[in-house]
């Protein structure tokens, strides 16, 4: 085990992290083109925007074993954990909003029971807001008083 | 490394050839941002793979741009996603574009002939 030569093994294992982050890549395209609704497309999108994304990074550090090097692609690997749950979020919430989903293929859609419930307690508050006051119980009301604006909407 | 280089490459070009051909098919924007990502994603790949082939640090930097415009990209489209009609998120076909013009053109006409019509309605 004494003449292990180490910088042959980090060429291997960044060898094959690269081509591990590749194939997430293939697999990716693949996904992207034959899965059947935007939410499955991002997850097949997602790999290699992560997993892939780290391990091509590993294995170019190990490749080229330096340190400023290696700083620059940690920023960019902590940068892509960072930006692309934000980026999945801002397509998702998009493409929920624009119906860009398709409800047929979910097995469990908890935020289509909630957006409906939140939709009836809208149309509830909005209703009473409507119901108009009669003259005398705004006298009443505003009495001694600089006349309000918004019209006492109830908070929350 | 070199064999490591051309298969990694030829995976990551048919991973890129894919995400065009979804980008081509739609059928919504928001695909089309997917797509865009995942290309986005083969581009930094490619960088590295050539930077770890070749052993320049000299396109590191570009990794760095790379993952910045990506995220800005699509974070940026799906601002701006809005309700599309079922069809019309489709690249056209050439006679289709010819037809639609016309309609438009033809319309087009017809408003310019309106004010003038209303405005010698006033007059009288």
């Amino acid at each position: 085990m004494a003449g292990v030569d180490w910088t042959v093994v980090a060429d291997v294992v960044a060898a094959a992290c690269l081509i591990g982050g590749a194939l997430l890549a293939f697999a990716a395209g693949v996904g992207v083109v034959r899965f059947p609704d935007l939410l499955s497309r991002m997850h097949a999108a997602t790999k290699p925007q992560v997993l892939g994304l780290v391990l091509v990074l590993i294995g170019v550090a190990l490749r080229l074993r330096t340190g400023p090097v290696t700083s620059i692609l940690v920023l960019v690997a902590v940068f892509g954990l960072l930006s692309s749950p934000v980026a999945a979020h801002m397509v998702g919430r998009a493409g929920y909003r624009t119906g860009k989903v398709r409800h047929d293929l979910l097995l469990v859609d908890e935020l289509t029971v909630d957006q409906d419930a939140a939709d009836a307690r809208a149309a509830q508050d909005e209703a009473r807001d409507h119901h108009r006051p009669t003259p005398a119980e705004v006298a009443r009301d505003t009495e001694g008083r600089p006349p309000a604006r918004g019209g006492g909407r109830p908070v929350g | 490394m070199t064999v490591v280089g051309l298969i990694c490459a030829a995976l990551l070009a048919a991973a890129g050839a894919l995400a065009v051909v979804r980008m081509e098919r739609g059928p919504s924007m928001l695909d089309r941002t997917i797509a865009l990502d995942v290309l986005t994603t083969v581009l930094v790949g490619f960088v590295a793979v050539q930077t770890a082939v070749s052993r320049r640090t000299d396109t590191v930097p570009l990794l760095v741009a790379l993952a910045l415009v990506g995220f800005v990209g699509s974070v940026t489209i799906a601002r701006f996603a809005s309700k599309e009609p079922p069809g019309q998120g489709r690249v056209r076909t050439r006679e289709e574009i010819a037809r639609d013009e016309a309609q438009r053109l033809g319309l087009d006409e017809s408003d310019a002939a309106a004010p003038v019509r209303e405005r010698t309605e006033e007059d009288v």
